[in-house]
């Protein structure tokens, strides 16, 4: 690999609920990725300027708050508008599976629902984002 | 434990454990400790208990239950969240709780609502509705309760940040009905510490949030003495990945906070504390979990009585609420999620609560259906009714095992206590990321334990199937959101706008002095038809927002 993986692990909406987001912050960046976690109720326009600030690879979105049909088409958007829709979006959540064949429509690259392991995550990202 | 080599000191469960135990082989690859990690030995015996430390339900230290007669006097309540959509669908489903036999109501806010958000907030875009109802006025909380004599429901409200504005839209609520502010019941959650440290829906910073707390803790005493303004909650913290251990010691610790910050406030510790109670988790691990709501019932009754000189005996009670861990579901094989439920709230009972929710076996996918819902309260009816646990009070009680781990949790507890303390107390702890730190670290090390299949979790990690049919799901309308921002608009076009800008203005004079309780000007701006957004703005003008430093 030329370099590290650079990912934004972003938590959009208003829940907290925050356990699964860290524990992939973590587990990507045990796999020797570079992740910045932005915390907490976090816009759509703030995770996109944080993405293209961080000249990221990847975004990883955590939502558990059922507002992933309004959220993450918003971020794919702005993605586009801002022309960084090279930007590998992925999504992870309690998404039922027709909303997440719809994000995934959309450009979503991969939807993990509960129960997924940190390693497919990993392994997925290693080899969806270019080296 | 180490075993004894000398002959002459080798009790009986030494030679057993030489001699029979460890000529066989045990399991390789799993863990034998609790879900939280903690070490179980293979045999518990007389050995691992103190004498005489058992004592009476009803009795100090109250280890065996906080009444002398508990499920033989009266059974737990049975207590099932709901809240979805707006205040109509709410109003319909807490009917139909109360008609298939629920005993108390127990309101799930949305997200907006939570943080403090009306309706049509752009922050709200897409959230309204989809958690739990939202509730942006007394208008909506008149439709939500339409129907329900509050004077023969007790009513809990899972709400912190602005829980003092929906305190008040319940109690005129109260007032429109013609029952007396004394007659309500019920329990609102207002813990904002734990929010800080795991559920992390919070609005203002730490001090003014803890002086809005004792504001409610000390309106209530004096008028609404039958309301619980405070329910010091641990079910947060487990489900953000802490451990048995941590969610019993955070939790008591924040109850101590509270204590504390009424005390300097000049309150009789005997006026407030009978009305505090607590909410904590049921996860999987059986006895670990029956060991940590005795442990906690014996921690709050020793500390109150001897560190915070409490007289009345109601102050050193422990009552709380509990719910299964939505933590320990799963997305596959989701009807199994009705056996780890059932296990659950076994345990809870076996502990010693004073009301249950049981989870709903498709919460792992999406808000309850109404089947699903029917169901998990069939799950406490079948355990209070079928099974005899009831018949008999702490059943457990005297379990060499379950008397080792209450005691062995109760001093985890107090370790933690201590680190606390020298940190500089729970604030100082949250300020410093300490209890964030410490919930991360647990979780991540559960998660390991189950990648690396030292620990099974059916359906995930072993036993697994190609899943079957997609489960039939609750889904919330889009235009439920429409409908409640066009409601909230209409309101505010049509209530007396003067009335309304005055009482915001006297709730932000009040709220830049400390020697206001707000929930008078709180009251009177709910009377106006003020939103619960707009009280919470004109707090935030005054006292600006909390943000986390977050750390993984």
């Amino acid at each position: 690999m030329a370099g590290k993986i650079r990912i934004v692990v972003a938590k959009p909406g208003l829940d907290g609920h925050d356990r699964g987001a860290k524990i992939i912050a973590r587990a990507l960046r045990d796999a020797g990725m570079e992740v910045i976690y932005t915390g907490l109720h976090q816009t759509p326009e703030q995770i996109v300027e944080t993405a293209i600030q961080e000249d990221a690879d990847a975004v990883g979105i955590s939502i558990l708050s059922g507002a992933h049909m309004t959220l993450v088409p918003r971020i794919m958007e702005l993605l586009r508008d801002n022309g960084a829709e090279d930007v590998l979006v992925v999504v992870g959540g309690t998404i039922p599976q027709d909303d997440a064949d719809e994000l995934r429509q959309q450009g979503v690259a991969a939807v993990f629902g509960p129960g997924a392991a940190t390693r497919e995550i990993v392994e997925f990202l290693q080899g969806a984002v270019p080296a | 434990m180490a075993t004894a080599e000398d002959p002459r000191t080798q009790t009986d469960t030494d030679r057993w454990r030489q001699d029979l135990y460890e000529a066989k082989p045990e399991r390789q690859g799993e863990v034998f400790s609790t879900i939280s990690g903690v070490e179980n030995e293979p045999l518990y015996t007389e050995d691992n208990v103190e004498a005489g430390e058992l004592g009476f339900p009803g009795v100090y230290p109250f280890t065996r239950g906080v009444y002398p007669s508990m499920y033989r006097g009266r059974l737990w309540t049975m207590r099932q969240f709901a809240g979805f959509g707006t205040a109509e669908e709410t109003n319909e489903r807490f009917r139909y709780l109360l008609e298939h036999g629920q005993t108390g109501l127990s309101t799930a806010f949305d997200m907006p609502t939570l943080m403090g958000y009306d309706s049509d907030n752009p922050r709200s875009l897409g959230e309204v509705g989809r958690e739990g109802v939202a509730v942006d006025s007394l208008d909506d909380m008149l439709t939500l309760f339409e129907g329900i004599p509050l004077e023969s429901v007790s009513t809990s409200m899972t709400i912190n940040s602005p829980a003092a504005m929906l305190l008040a839209f319940y109690a005129c609520v109260g007032e429109r009905q013609g029952v007396p502010l004394a007659e309500l019941r019920g329990t609102v959650q207002t813990d904002i510490l734990k929010e800080y440290i795991a559920q992390k829906e919070w609005i203002f910073p730490p001090e003014p949030s803890m002086r809005l707390v004792v504001d409610m803790i000390e309106w209530c005493a004096r008028e609404m003495p039958l309301m619980h303004p405070v329910s010091i909650s641990g079910y947060h913290i487990r489900e953000a990945g802490s451990t048995a251990a941590q969610e019993l010691a955070f939790t008591l610790a924040d109850g101590f906070a509270y204590v504390e910050a009424c005390v300097e406030r000049g309150l009789d510790v005997d006026e407030f504390a009978p009305r505090l109670s607590f909410f904590f988790n049921a996860h999987l691990d059986f006895f670990e979990e029956i060991a940590k709501y005795r442990a906690a019932r014996r921690i709050w009754a020793t500390q109150m009585r001897k560190r915070y000189g409490a007289k009345n005996p109601r102050s050193w009670l422990m009552r709380f609420h509990t719910q299964t861990a939505g933590v320990s579901l799963t997305a596959q094989q989701p009807e199994v999620n009705l056996i780890r439920t059932a296990i659950e709230a076994l345990a809870a009972v076996l502990g010693g609560t004073q009301s249950l929710h049981t989870n709903s076996f498709d919460e792992a996918l999406a808000l309850p259906t109404e089947h699903a819902v029917r169901l998990a309260l069939r799950t406490q009816q079948v355990i209070a009714h079928e099974t005899g646990v009831v018949n008999t009070i702490d059943p457990l009680g005297g379990s060499y095992y379950l008397e080792t781990l209450t005691s062995e949790l109760e001093r985890q507890a107090y370790d933690y206590f201590d680190r606390i303390e020298k940190l500089g107390g729970v604030v100082a702890a949250i300020k410093e990321n300490f209890f964030q730190r410490e919930i991360a670290e647990a979780s991540f090390r559960y998660q390991r334990e189950v990648e690396q299949r030292q620990r099974v979790v059916v359906g995930v990690n072993r036993y697994q199937v190609e899943e079957e049919q997609p489960l039939e799901i609750l889904r919330i309308d889009p235009a439920l959101e429409r409908k409640q921002v066009e409601r909230v608009q209409a309101l505010r076009a049509r209530r007396d706008s003067a009335a309304v800008e005055s009482a915001l203005a006297r709730l932000k004079e009040d709220a830049a002095r400390d020697d206001r309780n707000l929930m008078e000007p709180i009251m009177d701006a709910s009377r106006a038809f003020v939103t619960m957004g707009e009280m919470c703005d004109a707090l935030r003008e005054v006292w600006g927002v909390w943000r986390e430093t977050p750390v993984f």
